[in-house]
């Protein structure tokens, strides 16, 4: 496809800092190649607003190529924007019309608070993997190959569920702010491996209490998050981390 | 803290009770459809039926009390999730869009959760309080009742209730765990037939009276 070149309206949320109050902010970008990432059209809007003398647009992003979990934010009410299983640095201007509004907005949950404008602070997710501890392996000498059995499909649910970068999107998404996709994922890339079988039952419980303590709420099944998940993750492992929460809390022996 | 407590305070606990507590309403809500269903046969049947019903001696109480606390449970804990979910969500969007997951159901679970509340009062007040007697049995309140305006108010209750429960059923099970890719969409689906069964044959009976009040003569 030939490439062109769009003018867009683009409304940014602009917001000082952690606790003050923001607002949108408009702004005109003219000659926008639709060749151009989301974010390198945030690039040149940042260019022209340096350039002016003006406070460029506080976003976050790191390798550009969908796999660290940094970059995100709401385009026009859908976190990461209008292409499914696509993160925002991986969304191209070739999805936007000339003469379009962009609304761009920061993901919003109470347990990742918005540090600066598009930039929120996720550091709510770290802890909640901190809380489900670690994973037995054994070391020492060196064992033969495939002494641990993994099915196959097992094994690519495992994978499936590994997915998951991180990003909050889901919470982003949810309507009641909580990252459920995200903990279903990280439970279950462990659950369902026998590696991760001898901690599964503390790890589920003291992951889903660190995610409460982070002033989330509760899912209700609006199956939102499975919607903007840029990993296309399931709400299958929503099911499986309610299994394993339920099974854990009524069996572990200590 | 006890485990117990511990389990059911935190956030996938508050929706083991919602899931546990609505899978037993809506075992009740079966019953009682099947049990108003003998309106179709008349209201000699009709008032049979619940004669027997109220013939089961102190396990009627019994069950209103458990039936009651279920339904407390229930309640309770909705407003919790409420107000928690409410403040949890942080600041709205300025432009706010589903990404497809949310349906109307799912959306409106609190208000018409509070509409299926008020409609279980008024629906008591009609039917459960007042004497019934040998001259004055069931089926003629029942007829008062939905032979008229307040039928209007039947229909809206109904109505939330048909939508409260079209997202419940499915969301009970993924709530406990049950799910799985093979019976995963025939659940789904059978979900819904359950829900649709049963407020057809509510709405049904409240239309026929509303309509055909000699249908319930005696
Ligand atoms: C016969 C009456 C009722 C039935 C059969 C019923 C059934 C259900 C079911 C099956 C669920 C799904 C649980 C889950 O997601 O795991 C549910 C959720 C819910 N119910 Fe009810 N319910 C009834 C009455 C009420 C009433 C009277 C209220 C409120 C005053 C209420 C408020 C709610 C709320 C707010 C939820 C959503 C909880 C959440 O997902 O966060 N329900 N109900
Ligand atoms: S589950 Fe998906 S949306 Fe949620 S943090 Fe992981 S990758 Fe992001
Ligand atoms: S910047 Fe790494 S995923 Fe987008």
């Amino acid at each position: 496809m030939a490439s062109k070149t769009i003018n867009i309206l683009v409304k940014i949320w602009r917001q000082n800092g952690p606790y003050v109050q923001g607002c949108l902010e408009e702004y005109p970008l003219r000659d926008i190649s639709t060749d151009m990432s989301f974010l390198e059209m945030m690039d040149v809007l940042n260019e022209n607003l340096t350039r002016k003398g003006q406070e460029p647009i506080a976003f976050d992003s790191d390798c550009r190529e969908g796999i660290c979990g940094m970059c995100g934010a709401v385009v026009n009410g859908t976190a990461h924007g209008p292409q499914k299983e696509t993160t925002l640095c991986q969304l191209h201007m070739r999805q936007f019309h000339d003469g379009d509004t962009v609304v761009i907005e920061p993901f919003r949950s109470r347990g990742l608070p918005i540090v600066k404008d598009l930039v929120v602070d996720r550091s709510a997710l770290d802890r909640i993997i901190q809380a489900g501890g670690y994973v037995s392996v054994n070391t020492g000498s060196p064992k033969d190959a495939n002494t641990i059995l993994v099915p196959q499909h097992v094994a690519e649910k495992a994978m499936d569920a590994a997915a998951c970068i991180g990003c909050g999107a889901c919470a982003a998404a949810c309507p009641n702010g909580v990252p459920m996709l995200f903990l279903g994922a990280k439970v279950s890339q462990l659950a369902l491996l026998p590696q991760g079988k001898l901690e599964s039952k503390k790890r589920a419980i003291e992951m889903v209490l660190q995610m409460d303590k982070e002033g989330f709420g509760n899912c209700g099944n609006e199956r939102e998050c499975e919607n903007v998940c840029p990993k296309g993750i399931k709400i299958s492992n929503i099911a499986r981390l309610n299994r394993e929460f339920l099974k854990a809390s009524f069996t572990i022996d200590h | 803290m006890c485990w117990f407590i511990q389990t059911f305070k935190s956030s996938l606990g508050k929706k083991y009770i919602m899931a546990i507590t609505g899978f037993l309403l809506g075992g009740f809500l079966l019953v009682h459809a099947l049990g108003n269903s003998s309106v179709f046969w008349g209201g000699e049947a009709f008032n049979s039926y619940a004669h027997h019903l109220h013939s089961m001696g102190p396990l009627v109480p019994l069950f209103e009390i458990c039936l009651l606390a279920v339904f407390c449970l229930h309640i309770i804990t909705a407003g919790y999730l409420f107000f928690e979910n409410r403040a949890a969500r942080g600041s709205q969007y300025a432009v706010q869009t589903s990404a497809g997951g949310r349906t109307w159901g799912s959306k409106t679970m609190p208000y018409t959760g509070i509409i299926i509340l008020l409609f279980i009062l008024l629906h008591l007040v009609n039917f459960h309080f007042p004497e019934k007697t040998v001259e004055k049995p069931i089926s003629v309140f029942v007829v008062e009742v939905l032979h008229g305006p307040q039928a209007l108010l039947y229909l809206i209750g109904l109505a939330a209730l048909l939508l409260h429960i079209s997202h419940g059923f499915w969301s009970l099970l993924q709530t406990l765990g049950i799910s799985h890719p093979k019976y995963d969409q025939p659940l789904r689906v059978l979900a819904w037939i359950l829900a649709g069964f049963m407020g057809a044959v509510f709405i049904l009976v409240t239309l026929l009276v509303l309509f055909c009040k000699s249908y319930l003569a005696i």
